[in-house]
């Protein structure tokens, strides 16, 4: 591409393009943060970690496993900012456990906290699942792969049950196709999107084991633990609050009774079916309400969940306590 | 060198100014989706300016937040198309809006020799000018 043979009035000639990169590269070591504070103060991560733990009940593993990442962000920016070592982290996760532990809740939390130190530049978290990212037939895949990919740039994708992507049982399948585009993108783009995995456990692993490129490129496994008797009725409680309801007299005990039956049952999914049987009771309360026509309900009425409200569940009756 | 007096094709914003590099063709970009834009990428090898229907590379981006990806397709579309000229194009979709707002040349043939000009005798004293692009007397693909 020729450069113009004419010039601006009042304008120096065009630089050669070697300096218009060198103007492009960080600032200067002057005036750079060097202390933890510092950075600390400059991105305001502190507070987004403050929130994570005031949020989410337990979790401690991840959250503990959060706090180590970003430490190791800040420290990289002071020797980044001392010229020590200018390379990107690898900061591609994957959040395994079961369903209702909140990965997800946990993915747009990450997605805040590495903006704030500036690792991507947007924020911004895009959701998807095996139907976004894989085609139906040859040649759908890439550009729908790649459309997807330029979506998430600037923030982080979060691939939703990604082990979908990867179907043994048929070698024909374009998932593998979209593996490879997002090992490609995940190694040559580090500075311009983060990539999260998210599945169940045991099929995560085999997923890893049968594309060990993906599990290398990964360089943090979070495992989400199962949440306790105790934490479930912590986030029944807020998720009451949130919605301007509040546990009657001795529902706090048959709730606490109901979810240790739950627990036993098959597809117990945690968070969500604590939502799900809320939801449930509130069902229950309404048609409550609605019997008595005649009756003038007062605010308290209205927002109070009686045990009354989840003795009717199918789980009291199906099992023994 | 009447019709081409500088040498280069002057269409679309920054036509006159030395050709921008990445930083500020990415700082554009980042404009243009700041004011939700959808940029999409279009090349060509008939520079004649009545040519408005530029081959389109890829699909428009809609719904993106980083100037990364629009810069990821260009470095793809100047990889496959070297010696054509490529444009981006930000589209608004503002209701009553809905047209091109953004258009400008991110890549350039080595060598640009310009428009012929020829004129044709009608009745009376009149002449009408026609513009031809010396490029497009071979054929497409083999212009640059």
């Amino acid at each position: 591409m020729g450069a113009p043979d004419y010039s601006i009035p009042g304008s120096v000639a065009p630089r050669p393009a070697s300096e218009a990169v060198s103007d492009a590269a960080p600032q200067s070591v002057a005036g750079a943060a060097r202390t933890v504070a510092a950075v600390l103060a400059e991105s305001q991560v502190e507070a987004v970690l403050d929130e994570l733990e005031r949020d989410l009940v337990g979790l401690a593993p991840v959250k503990q496993r959060i706090r180590d990442i970003a430490a190791l962000l800040v420290i990289d920016k002071l020797r980044m900012n001392l010229g020590l070592q200018a390379e990107t982290p690898s900061l591609h996760m994957s959040f395994t456990g079961n369903p209702g532990t909140g990965k997800t809740t946990v993915a747009l939390r990450m997605a805040e906290i590495l903006h704030r130190l500036g690792y991507v530049r947007k924020g911004h978290l895009v959701a998807v699942t095996r139907d976004d990212l894989v085609g139906q037939y040859i040649g759908h895949t890439a550009p729908k792969t790649r459309e997807v990919l330029k979506k998430a740039m600037g923030g982080v994708l979060f691939i939703d049950e990604a082990y979908y992507l990867y179907r043994p049982e048929n070698e024909r399948d374009y998932g593998q196709e979209a593996i490879e585009i997002l090992l490609q993108v995940m190694e040559n783009q580090r500075d311009d999107l983060v990539v999260i995995l998210a599945g169940y456990k045991d099929r995560m692993d085999t997923f890893f084991k049968s594309n060990p490129g993906m599990s290398s490129r990964i360089a943090h496994h979070l495992d989400f633990p199962n949440y306790s008797v105790d934490e479930l009725q912590q986030i029944a409680q807020r998720m009451l609050a949130q919605r301007h309801y509040h546990f009657g007299a001795g529902a706090d005990a048959v709730f606490r009774d109901y979810l240790e039956r739950r627990i036993r049952q098959p597809h117990f999914a945690n968070a969500r079916s604590v939502r799900n049987a809320l939801d449930r009771a509130r069902l229950r309360q309404a048609s409550r309400l609605f019997a008595e026509r005649e009756r003038e309900l007062s605010q308290d009425d209205l927002t109070t969940l009686l045990p009354a409200d989840l003795l009717g569940s199918r789980v009291f009756a199906d099992t023994q306590p | 060198m009447m019709t081409n007096p500088t040498g280069r094709l002057t269409q679309g914003q920054f036509s006159f100014l030395p050709d921008l590099t990445d930083a500020e063709i990415n700082l554009q970009i980042e404009y243009g989706l700041r004011r939700g834009y959808a940029w999409s990428i279009e090349y060509t090898d008939d520079p004649h300016p009545r040519n408005t229907f530029w081959e389109m590379y890829g699909m428009p981006m809609f719904d993106l937040r980083d100037a990364a990806g629009v810069m990821l397709e260009l470095r793809n579309c100047r990889k496959t198309f070297p010696h054509h000229y490529i444009r981006l194009v930000a589209f608004d979709s503002t209701r009553g809006i809905e047209s091109i707002t953004m258009s400008f040349i991110v890549n350039r043939p080595p060598s640009e020799p310009g428009f012929g000009l020829q004129r044709q005798e009608g009745p009376g004293r009149t002449l009408r000018y026609t513009l031809t692009p010396y490029a497009t007397a071979r054929p497409e693909g083999e212009r640059y």
